[in-house]
């Protein structure tokens, strides 16, 4: 793949030092048409710690695949200490000293070895030679390995299965084995995901420690406290572009709007709407989205479209799922016209008119292999059918209404879901819930994968929803497709509402910078 | 907007618009190849085997296969919601013993015993149901579990003993009772020169499939078994809907279990145990017809028809008995070939 122009001025002065551990230089995947990376180049120097910053989709995941061997068909270029590799499989990845650590510690450990197996378990998985396996030698091997990184487990621990371990040490394990091969290249992605403020302490330690002993580690990220306190030097992706590269002191501002913000052109052309505020139809009343979190308070008012913007583990998926009955609020009370409202599963939550775009379309709203008709019919089939039967002509005109309504690009309702594009897919999930005429229509991230044409025809579906009575729920961590689309904006962290705003109040500046206080 | 006026109404997956002839023909072959293998085999059979045309015959394997035909249809309906049902044997072995014990033992009428086989298949569907849906054991092992519970559970009580007709009992005395005339019809009578157990078949395959694929009922447990969280967030009781796919299959299995009867004419306690992985083999087979790759009535159907054709056709030539569980073996390997390596490239 060709170069593309760079994405936003970018500074490139490189810091001056030691040549890099690792090179990329214009590195691309694309899958099935759409490009997940467009042109990635950055260099990682030894000794330092470099964080990457991303919503989801912005590339990451992609980009560590890439380290870790798993995607050989990228375009572009990596080098290791100056010398051009081809990162083909994970072993050659790990042979050229890139160890990633990933996010599910779960994967990295085999259940059913001992802790000592579990560190000498790569040792284990290509070692030449000797075919038989010594316990004594294992444990002699695993004593120093885990020595590496200063743990001093005692050999009882060494010999209990590798599931007795906690999750933090579980973690602490796969580190000390990617630490015994040496690598010249560390990759952590989201390491602290799982651990407590205590056990986060300790592996900062052991990340310091790394970058004494001249290891480059590629740090990934959404917390931005830990990048503050570790990190040399902070770049950030957004559609699979680099928007940001810093070096001490961040400007966390500048780094948020290069994560979150969209080109300048899409937010120009939204209207600037006043507030509407119509009669309150949801009210949520000393909710918690997280046990032993603070309670939130929120009315959606009928007419509105309410955006809720907020960074992962913010509680919006929390707030949709338990607003649709599909995991109750740990505590609180909600109100649906004046009535209590407690859906304690999605049936409740649909008979009452309450209807949920899911996050993930794949997993959570369609069924592969069906038709376009047959996925927006589900869960209407009762009103469609007479004594059992379904009725499919009456199922085909729901389907040709929803692609009509939401111009779906499909050759017609009996097309499958899989012929669609992912923005044509994301329509027909959005229009299934349009179908029944919602009171209270909730999207959560509706627009992650689509083109900018098909958000726009959401946008303007769920706006023409609000008009007709209905009150909307807009869930992004993306602050620009939340203006683009809300009357009213509402910045959640930790589970509750640092801000609440209408039409010109909720400046993107100020929605920006309430995120970025908030964390 | 972008709808396209279609002139056909395609309810498969239309193919893509540029197909070229090998495609073509491939498609075909994987959609098509089996009621083609089907039908080659039966005219081979026809055409050089004269016995094999008489229509006492063909009535004579549709009836041998209807017991594994019907447990199959259940399979089915576990299948459709993403299961499996490895107790539809040993349920259609119990309806057998509680058949006999009820009109041999109890000297109670067929109807009485009719409605206590279809009684225990419910039973039994719901064990799997409390095993799968509430203690959220695999359904694979759930169902085996049932399967040995069963077995073991019928041997007690019937004290481990078939029940014949005059008998001798624990308490010395004669059985007072005996299969009744209506009861041994089911397998043995015919309506207007076809067996009753063929019909049975026949009007279950009907049902079976206006409720898996024209009902709403049927739509949802498909649905479940292709996306069970997707099902859930749409409003749908999955675990009840889950529940109610092993109940049909339990009462299914008892109605084979009730032509089995009939058909031995006694309370056989081997009786069901081979059928399992006829049964089985069957509901595979089907998935592979029409190229679906998925549980469907009619595919299940026609896999045990071809399996009956294969089974009476090799008779026929005068290959042993002892060989068919090969020939029955290969045609399964054969369909899962075509179900799962074929279809899948053709997607890919």
């Amino acid at each position: 793949m060709s170069p593309t122009e760079p994405a936003e001025p970018v500074d490139l002065a490189e810091p001056a030092g030691p040549a890099p551990a690792v090179t990329l230089a214009d590195v691309s995947m694309a899958f099935g048409g759409r490009t997940v990376l467009a042109s990635v180049s950055l260099d990682i120097a030894p000794g330092s710690v470099v964080a990457l910053l991303g919503a989801n989709g912005a590339g990451k995941s992609t980009l560590i695949k890439i380290l870790s061997g798993v995607h050989p068909g990228h375009g572009g270029r990596i080098r290791v200490d100056g010398a051009p590799v081809v990162l083909d499989s994970p072993l050659a990845a790990r042979r050229l000293g890139i160890q990633t650590v990933h996010q599910r510690i779960g994967e990295g450990v085999v259940p059913g070895l001992s802790v000592a197996e579990n560190l000498v378990f790569e040792e284990l998985a290509q070692r030449r030679g000797n075919p038989f396996v010594s316990g004594r030698a294992t444990l002699a091997r695993a004593r120093e390995i885990q020595a590496g990184l200063g743990l001093d487990w005692s050999d009882a621990v060494l010999k209990r299965d590798v599931t007795e371990l906690g999750i933090s040490d579980r973690q602490l394990l796969i580190l000390a084995r990617a630490l015994a091969t040496r690598p010249r290249l560390l990759v952590l992605d989201e390491p602290t995901s799982a651990l407590s403020a205590a056990e986060a302490k300790r592996l900062f330690a052991l990340v310091a420690r790394m970058r004494e002993d001249g290891i480059a580690v590629l740090y990934v990220s959404h917390r931005l406290g830990e990048i503050d306190a570790l990190a040399d030097r902070l770049v950030v992706l957004r559609d699979g572009l680099l928007t940001d590269d810093q070096a001490r002191p961040f400007d966390w501002d500048a780094a948020l709007r290069a994560m979150l913000a969209q080109a300048q052109e899409a937010t120009t052309a939204r209207p600037v709407r006043a507030g509407v505020r119509g009669e309150t139809l949801l009210s949520l009343r000393g909710v918690r989205l997280f046990a032993g979190r603070a309670p939130l308070d929120l009315d959606l008012r009928a007419g509105e479209v309410t955006g809720v913007v907020g960074l992962l583990g913010a509680g919006k998926t929390e707030l949709a799922r338990g607003l649709f009955g599909a995991e109750p609020f740990p505590a609180g009370a909600v109100e649906l016209d004046g009535a209590a409202y407690a859906p304690r599963r999605p049936a409740d939550a649909i008979r009452a008119g309450v209807h949920l775009v899911p996050e993930d379309r794949h997993t959570d709203a369609l069924v592969p292999g069906w038709s376009v008709a047959r996925n927006v019919s589900l869960p209407f089939l009762k009103s469609l059918s007479r004594g059992g039967l379904v009725s499919r002509s009456r199922e085909d005109a729901l389907g040709r209404d929803t692609i009509g309504a939401l111009g779906v690009v499909a050759r017609d309702e009996h097309s499958t879901v899989e012929e669609l594009s992912g923005g044509n897919q994301q329509k027909v999930v959005v229009g299934r819930w349009l179908a029944a005429t919602p009171r209270v229509l909730i999207l959560d991230e509706p627009f992650r994968g689509v083109d900018i044409g098909a958000r726009r025809d959401i946008g303007r579906r769920a706006r023409a929803l609000a008009a007709e009575g209905a009150a909307v729920l807009v869930l992004s961590a993306d602050v620009d497709e939340v203006l683009e689309v809300a009357d009213r904006v509402v910045v959640l962290a930790g589970g509750e509402v640092h801000l609440d705003a209408y039409g010109e109040d909720a400046e993107r500046d100020r929605v920006i910078q309430t995120i970025s206080a908030s964390v | 907007m972008t709808t396209t006026q279609s002139t056909e109404v395609p309810t498969q997956a239309a193919l893509p618009p540029a197909t070229s002839a090998a495609v073509r023909v491939q498609n075909a072959v994987i959609k098509y190849g089996f009621i083609f293998v089907t039908v080659a085999l039966f005219l081979y059979f026809a055409l050089s085997e004269g016995s094999f045309r008489e229509s006492a015959t063909l009535l004579d394997t549709l009836r041998y296969v209807s017991v594994a035909a019907i447990l199959g249809l259940g399979v089915t309906f576990t299948m459709a919601v993403g299961g499996m049902d490895m107790s539809v044997g040993a349920v259609a072995g119990l309806g057998v013993s509680v058949a006999a014990q009820t009109m041999v033992v109890l000297n109670q009428v067929g109807t009485v015993a009719i409605l206590a086989v279809l009684a225990a298949g419910a039973v039994a569907g719901l064990l799997n149901a409390l095993l799968i849906v509430v203690l959220k054991i695999p359904d694979m092992l759930a169902t085996l579990g049932t399967m040995f519970v069963i077995q073991g559970g019928k041997l007690i009580l019937v004290d481990g003993q078939s029940i014949t007709p005059g008998m001798t009992m624990s308490d010395g005395s004669t059985a007072p009772g005996r299969f009744t005339e209506g009861f041994l019809k089911i397998d043995r009578g015919t309506v207007l020169g076809v067996p009753i157990s063929v019909l049975i078949f026949g009007g279950l395959t009907v049902a079976a499939w206006v409720f898996l694929a024209r009902t709403r009922w049927g739509r949802v447990l498909y649905a479940i078994g292709a996306n069970p969280e997707a099902s859930r967030l749409a409003g749908i009781r999955v675990g009840a809907h889950r529940a109610l796919a092993y109940v049909v299959s339990g009462v299914l299995a008892s109605v084979g279990g009730l032509i089995l009867a009939s058909r031995i004419g006694q309370g056989d306690v081997s009786a069901g145990a081979s059928q399992l992985l006829e049964a089985v083999a069957v509901a595979l087979v089907g998935t592979s017809v029409l190229g679906r790759g998925r549980p469907n009535v009619w595919g299940t159907a026609l896999g045990a028809v071809l399996i009956g054709v294969i089974t009476t056709g090799l008779t026929i030539k005068g290959l042993p008995y002892y060989t068919q569980d090969v020939v029955e073996g290969a045609v399964l390997i054969l369909a899962l070939v075509f179900s799962f390596t074929l279809s899948k490239r053709r997607t890919a």
